[in-house]
């Protein structure tokens, strides 16, 4: 069967796991964003708990991603619940290193005028430093998404959803006749899933990041 | 004449309204910020009374605590010792954030938000205390054209899109938006070109006049000083007062060694930097503009008493000068005849810089232009020479009073010391 013909048969299938794969990918992003950017926030202003936060962030990243599966499995069990919760791990991790960086790169003499015009400290974080901040945390999340589309693949081992499911079987049917193929697809699947949420990146970029800051 | 008078009037007028709502008194008692790990307080013991709608400057070299002691009235420093009393009210512990929309603050680096445009960024404080959208809108135009920008050019323009200058303006815009009675500004023209700088200061002084609000300013260019302050406090290091009073006065009589060191040479021309072109006597000459008919430019001419006509654009501002003869040898074309207006100078503009253009200009007169740039008059060396000498003279009497009441108030105090020797042992 060649590569078009099994794409033909089971374009269903492969919609559907795209599908999933891009769904999980993006919860999780979701996820990392908010827990990220609030860790961010939360730490940035002492110098301890900001060290604290990146230096773990550096750390988890360091552990390969099939270990932390491997490990969550004998806890929370097979499927969904590890794939989402190392995904979200480790996509939290370039947000909170990017939120605590851009938050600190903020010019302080602007933090100094938002005080001196009579901005209170939640109003400041709103409306001067996350706006300020958003695009390094913009391209945080952007790498975080690209990692998380990797990952996602890798997660198929602990049976979660996704892309992943079909290179995994194609590996394990080594020398029949779709093996190939189920790996072609699901590769190719995944870097079309990435290059489509970076273009979505782009757009979010120009709508989000105000033009009297966007370079 | 009687229209000068009744003009001048009314503009008093306007100003002695525009201070009973606009500027507030600021009483600082006793001010001292101690940061923990030092043993000399930063600031030390400072206690100024400030009028209200008048500009008091703090200059001093680098360090020496004047940031230090503005940020503290409106509690961006918190103050470790003192009171501040603003219009009599203690504000030392009222919530910093309801003082500050009350207080205009400009730094030096404007302090504009880039992510916000230039009327977003004027609306912000009005936004926070809550006024009608409506009214906020119309607020952004007034405050832009109140600062010379055009609103219709600038309002959605974003701060990185502007000079230096303009940046400045916007600030200013900003800090005055919410109408606050005390403004605050930190060193606000040192980041910018001394051209600009000039222009700025200029600008402020216009604003002032028309808004009288108090102003307090912090800086480490004594010329700025003296051209912007109603009072002026030379602060030493620590924020020790070294002197409060009138520029004429720390000109013309420094307290001791050290002002007169700040104050520096050539205090006579400084002086020029007091006085503002509306104070000296403006003449007027001959003008006709651009469109009108080369008939009525030659019967202007030759009835000119000093052989020359202005003549001026469209829009009123003076464009080029005209004299005898000009038309004849340009053949009648105006576009060629006579020479280009180079220099002019604001009613704002300092005496100083009259007499500069006035001295650079070939035939020693500078035309006078109002806020828009039109023409309002023209001056020239004779009138600027006869002020300036005016000017001296008068210094020198008031010095010799204030040297005089200075040496009376030392005797009383010198008696005084004398007759409470037992009361208050010295330290």
């Amino acid at each position: 069967m060649s590569f078009w013909e099994y794409l033909g048969n089971r374009h269903q299938q492969l919609l559907t796991d795209a599908y999933q794969h891009a769904g999980v990918v993006f919860l999780c992003v979701v996820v990392a964003t908010l827990a990220g950017v609030s860790i961010g926030v939360i730490t940035y202003r002492t110098e301890w708990a900001g060290a604290l936060a990146t230096t773990t962030a550096s750390t988890v990243l360091a552990v390969p991603s099939l270990a932390v599966i491997g490990l969550l499995v004998p806890v929370v069990g097979l499927g969904v619940p590890p794939t989402v919760i190392a995904l979200a791990l480790f996509g939290l991790m370039p947000v909170v290193r990017t939120a605590i960086a851009g938050l600190r790169a903020v010019d302080p003499s602007l933090v100094d005028a938002a005080k001196g015009i009579g901005m209170s400290g939640p109003m400041r974080l709103v409306r001067v430093e996350l706006p300020l901040a958003w695009p390094p945390i913009l391209t945080g999340i952007r790498v975080s998404t690209r990692m998380l589309m990797g990952i996602a693949a890798i997660a198929a081992y602990a049976s979660g959803p996704g892309l992943g499911k079909v290179i995994f079987r194609g590996l394990a049917s080594r020398g029949s006749g779709n093996a190939l193929n189920q790996v072609l697809a699901g590769t190719l699947g995944i870097t079309v899933l990435a290059l489509l949420f970076d273009a979505a990146y782009v757009l979010i970029g120009r709508v989000t990041v105000s033009r009297g800051i966007r370079d | 004449m009687t229209e000068a008078g009744a003009a001048g009037a009314a503009a008093s007028g306007a100003a002695a309204s525009g201070a009973a709502a606009s500027g507030a008194s600021i009483e600082l008692e006793h001010l001292t910020k101690r940061y923990p790990g030092s043993a000399a307080p930063a600031v030390d013991n400072v206690t100024l009374e400030l009028k209200a709608g008048e500009v008091v400057v703090f200059v001093g070299p680098s360090g020496c605590g004047k940031s230090t002691t503005l940020k503290m009235i409106n509690r961006l420093i918190e103050p470790s010792g003192g009171r501040i009393r603003i219009n009599g009210e203690d504000v030392t512990h009222m919530d910093p954030v309801r003082l500050r929309r009350e207080v205009g603050y400009v730094v030096q680096a404007s302090g504009l938000f880039p992510h916000m445009t230039v009327a977003q960024n004027i609306a912000l404080v009005p936004r926070m205390t809550g006024w009608p959208k409506a009214r906020i809108r119309e607020r952004v135009e007034e405050m832009l054209d109140l600062v010379g920008l055009d609103p219709g050019e600038f309002r959605g323009r974003y701060p990185g899109e502007l000079s230096g200058g303009r940046r400045q303006r916007v600030a200013m815009a900003r800090a005055l938006a919410a109408d606050p009675p005390v403004l605050l500004m930190d060193e606000p023209f040192g980041a910018v070109d001394p051209i600009t700088r000039h222009h700025l200061q200029d600008e402020l002084v216009r604003l002032q006049h028309r808004l009288r609000k108090t102003i307090v300013l912090a800086t480490d260019d004594f010329d700025e000083a003296i051209r912007l302050g109603d009072r002026i406090a030379v602060l030493r290091e620590r924020s020790h007062i070294a002197q409060f009073d009138t520029p004429e006065a720390i000109l013309t009589h420094p307290a001791d060694d050290f002002v007169a060191g700040f104050v520096g040479a050539g205090a006579a021309l400084k002086r020029l930097d007091l006085t503002r072109v509306r104070d000296v006597e403006i003449s007027d000459c001959p003008t006709v503009t651009v469109d009108a008919p080369l008939q009525d430019i030659f019967s202007k001419l030759r009835a000119s008493p000093s052989n020359e006509i202005l003549l001026l654009d469209k829009r009123g501002r003076p464009y080029k000068w005209l004299r005898r003869g000009d038309l004849m040898r340009a053949k009648g074309s105006l576009a060629r005849a006579g020479t280009l207006v180079s220099d002019t100078v604001t009613r704002e503009a300092t005496v100083r810089d009259a007499l500069e253009a006035v001295l650079t200009d070939s035939a020693g007169r500078v035309a006078v232009t109002g806020r828009r740039g039109e023409y309002t008059g023209v001056v020239d060396v004779e009138t600027l020479v006869n002020s300036v000498h005016e000017l001296l003279e008068a210094d020198r009497l008031e010095a010799r009073a204030h040297r005089h009441d200075l040496e009376e108030l030392r005797a009383a105090q010198t008696h005084a010391e004398q007759e409470g020797v037992g009361g208050e042992p010295k330290a």
